[in-house]
């Protein structure tokens, strides 16, 4: 039998089934996932609030920075409120809702509920079980900001569940991989969502206004109170250095990159600033970019393409993750190809 | 009000009190004890008990209903209990019937003996769907076909312990006889303590102690695990939950593959071997190459492997021949056969259509009998001829005359009823057994069994499917269990 060689010692508990890990890595990618969606919707909310009265209200944006515009157009037409927070929260069919998210974590966590602590699974359980409810009106009348937060502070709960009942192993690593690949991209769309939020004139560049919504931008990620610490005063520049460069923000793309590495690394034994397979070669690059990179570089060179060159990259780093431990290797190729094809079922 | 002082046992055999509403000595501390629970305790109980299951998740999925809506077992918080002498005879009847059975399928794929000196017609052997013709000349591991075997076993209007059915393909329903009991441990702490009740939660340990024991006699370490069809298999709840009680990896046929001649498991670093296969799924599927090539849940080649003896498979392949309802009928002449002994546990009359006699018997009796299909199961292809419709029996009379061989028909059971609560009140609801027996170095009974309970008023079928409910079953540990101290006791809050 073929065994890839690791380093030794460097794990316990090794022999992880692939189909195990490739479930945790997407139970703690949707957990992730649905939290930002419903930090984005809220925060849109606040922006609109703050709008002048006699501007029309925006919620184009927030589809457009899900990448799923077209499917919204489809299925919607209008860009209202009431259809854009309901295709992104409640939407069953759209397979990036906060419903769905919910539902593909649970689902991934009942695959392996027997590897999970059970306070995990029930916790997962629990939150879906009440955007269920949430979502059929069974709930009792919540505002909307409480119901954004429940969901937001039961995902926090989930992830302190994780940190503090699950064994920090192989499983536990590639469930924060997951996690802060889904963080990064989500940031990345969040400080994305100022390139599509209009303005109501280019005099609105730099004024008081345009800092009110850079500053609900940051509290969206949590990250209002932790800048205020390090810059003071709102300027836009400043925020896209905060949420992209700071290596000690735990919401800034360029902490999670480092965070991530972190457990691809302990998984294959690599040591740090070295790669023995294709995700550590892509993230370690991806890293090393961030590095040394200046803030008026990214603003000089685009901001809105230097996110997107990010997300693609985070693209390529999911697959490669899923090629290197996740896809099940055939024996024979030809016959088992198929069986290949259909275990990647789910996606960015 | 929910209590018991004006419950009805309503002309049947009431486990908990006789037919003068007298309370039978197993459960008069239970009695006394719910009866002193505070207005409106139990119902406070049984609703968190309800909210506890469905968040912890112990749900099933309804085949069939496309709402995909999730249902919890029904868990009825009033206990099912078996006196400690009632216990040694079904125990011992159990390990006698299971012994035989073993020694019939062994018979079948070698010699076929039973069958050459007539006690078992030849055709019904010929034509019984559990047979696997792979399986001829096969020397399982320790020459033990079915580790794990379900009997389902009810009491009559005597209160008479009967086999109604043996299930020796994948019996499921323990993980509910271990959760039913750690949900009772937390509500009725007191009450449980007091009744001195056998502890069934070695079961994990035991089942583990009997895979280890199937493992190919080279291995030092053997590598066990369980195959499930997935998540979406309606018993996928107990296989994730045993897989963790025993500590042992949960695999799906895709984390499998045949290499080197050995089943091995894919996993992040590569394969690992894999010596012992606890499988939840059905021999059709087991092995596309073998059995239905359309099984997308099996593994390719695992039958080779098995017959080579590198892995072990818990059941082992072909043990439905024995799960076969008309095969059931001649159960008693095995053992009369095989072990020169007399049955302990009667089984329930049975009618076999296959013999003429007896089908003239059933087709004239169609309102008074209950008509089984040989191999459907889960409550499917079923008459209960006292609660059927004219249209109904004669469809079953035409599908017994095109198929006599795959009918059996019983005399329906008026069977034994325990208190359950219904809606607000105590109501007296049918009750079925299912212990669970496991077949190793040595025979083990779990002394327990999940207890089925037919919630519908009137009904008779107790399976999850049609409505039916779970009880805690409660096997005493000795006769002289204790009583609840008279005058001692003003509330029940502690119970």
């Amino acid at each position: 039998m073929t065994r890839r060689k690791r380093t030794k010692g460097h794990l316990q508990g090794v022999h992880m089934l692939s189909r195990v890990a490739n479930s945790i890595y997407w139970m703690t990618r949707y957990i992730e996932r649905a939290e930002n969606l419903a930090r984005i919707v809220e925060v849109n909310r606040h922006l609109n609030l703050d709008f002048p009265g006699d501007v029309d209200r925006q919620w184009e944006p927030l589809v457009w920075i899900t990448g799923d515009n077209k499917l919204f157009e489809e299925r919607y037409g209008d860009f209202t409120e009431e259809n854009v927070t309901r295709f992104l929260m409640a939407d069953p069919e759209y397979p990036n809702s906060i419903l769905s998210c919910l539902q593909a974590a649970r689902e991934n966590a009942r695959s392996i509920r027997e590897i999970i602590p059970s306070e995990m699974w029930e916790q997962i359980n629990t939150l879906y079980l009440y955007m269920k409810k949430m979502v059929d009106g069974k709930l009792a009348a919540e505002s909307p900001y409480e119901s954004y937060q429940n969901i937001i502070m039961k995902c926090h709960l989930f992830n302190g569940l994780m940190e503090s009942t699950m064994s920090h192993s192989e499983g536990w690593h590639f469930g924060k991989l997951g996690q802060y690949i889904e963080r990064a991209d989500k940031i990345s769309r969040v400080l994305d969502i100022k390139y599509f939020f209009l303005l109501p004139s280019p005099t609105f560049v730099g004024s008081p206004f345009d800092n009110i919504q850079w500053a609900a931008l940051l509290k969206s990620v949590s990250a209002f109170e932790m800048y205020r610490k390090r810059w003071r005063r709102i300027s836009h520049k400043h925020v896209a250095e905060f949420l992209i460069l700071d290596r000690e923000f735990p919401r800034a793309i360029y902490y999670c990159l480092i965070a991530a590495g972190q457990s691809l690394h302990a998984i294959a034994g690599t040591p740090q600033g070295q790669f023995a397979n294709e995700p550590e070669r892509i993230l370690g690059r991806l890293r090393s970019d961030l590095d040394y990179k200046k803030i008026d570089e990214i603003v000089d060179g685009g901001l809105h393409e230097f996110l997107d060159h990010i997300q693609i990259q985070l693209n390529d780093l999911s697959n490669a993750t899923f090629e290197e431990f996740f896809a099940i290797r055939p024996v024979d190729p030809h016959k088992n190809a198929q069986r290949v094809a259909s275990s990647q079922q789910q996606s960015n | 009000m929910l209590n018991l002082k004006d419950y009805d046992v309503g002309g049947f055999y009431d486990e908990v009190f006789d037919k003068d509403g007298v309370v039978r000595p197993g459960a008069r501390l239970l009695v006394d004890r719910i009866n002193e629970l505070p207005q409106g305790e139990l119902e406070r109980r049984q609703k968190a008990v309800e909210l506890a299951l469905l968040n912890m998740g112990i749900t099933f999925t309804v085949y069939g209903d496309t709402s995909g809506t999730e249902r919890i077992f029904p868990f009825d918080l009033f206990p099912r209990i078996v006196e400690a002498h009632d216990w040694a005879h079904i125990e011992s009847g159990l390990k006698q019937r299971i012994q035989a059975l073993n020694l019939f399928i062994d018979d079948i794929y070698q010699d076929q003996r039973i069958v050459n000196d007539n006690v078992v017609p030849r055709e019904l052997i010929e034509t019984c769907r559990g047979v696997r013709d792979v399986c001829r000349g096969l020397n399982p591991p320790r020459k033990i076909w079915c580790h794990i075997c379900g009997t389902d076993l009810v009491r009559d209007d005597s209160g008479t312990w009967l086999v109604l059915e043996d299930n020796l393909r994948c019996p499921s329903g323990v993980s509910y006889v271990l959760e039913n009991r750690q949900v009772m441990k937390r509500v009725f702490p007191r009450i449980f303590e007091e009744s001195r009740v056998r502890p069934v939660n070695s079961y994990p340990l035991r089942l583990l102690e009997n895979l280890s024991y199937l493992a190919p006699e080279d291995v030092q370490d053997p590598k066990i695990v369980i195959l499930s069809p997935g998540s979406y298999n309606s018993a996928y709840f107990e296989h994730s939950y045993l897989a963790q009680q025993m500590g042992i990896e949960l695999v799906e046929g895709r984390d499998l593959v045949v290499v080197d001649g050995r089943v091995a498991m894919r996993t992040t670093t590569g394969f690992q071997r894999v010596d012992v296969i606890y499988r939840r799924i059905d021999d059709d599927f087991l092995d596309p190459t073998t059995f239905r090539s359309d099984s997308m849940l099996g593994v390719p080649g695992l039958i080779d492997v098995y017959r080579e003896g590198r892995v072990a498979l818990a059941n082992a392949p072909g043990t439905g021949v024995a799960d076969d309802k008309v095969i059931y009928a001649y159960v008693p002449k095995m053992i009369s056969y095989y072990l020169k002994e007399d049955p302990i546990l009667p089984n329930v009359e049975t009618y076999v259509c296959y013999d003429d006699a007896q089908r003239d018997h059933v087709l004239k009796n169609l309102d008074k009998l209950v008509v089984k299909a040989a191999n459907e199961s889960g409550g499917y292809g079923m008459l209960v001829g006292p609660h059927s419709t004219k249209e109904d029996q004669e469809k079953f009379a035409v599908l017994i005359k095109e198929n006599p061989r795959n009918y059996i028909a019983q005399p329906t059971i008026s069977l034994s009823r325990v208190p359950s609560i219904i809606d607000d009140r105590f109501e007296g609801r049918h009750v079925d057994l299912r212990p669970y027996v496991l077949y190793g170095e040595t025979i083990e009974v779990l002394p327990g069994g999940l207890t089925r309970v037919a919630l519908k008023k009137g009904s008779l079928v107790v399976n999850s499917s049609q409505g039916g409910g779970s009880k805690d079953t409660w096997v005493l540990d000795n006769d002289d269990a204790p009583q609840a101290d008279q005058g001692t006791s003003t509330g029940g809050a502690h119970a």
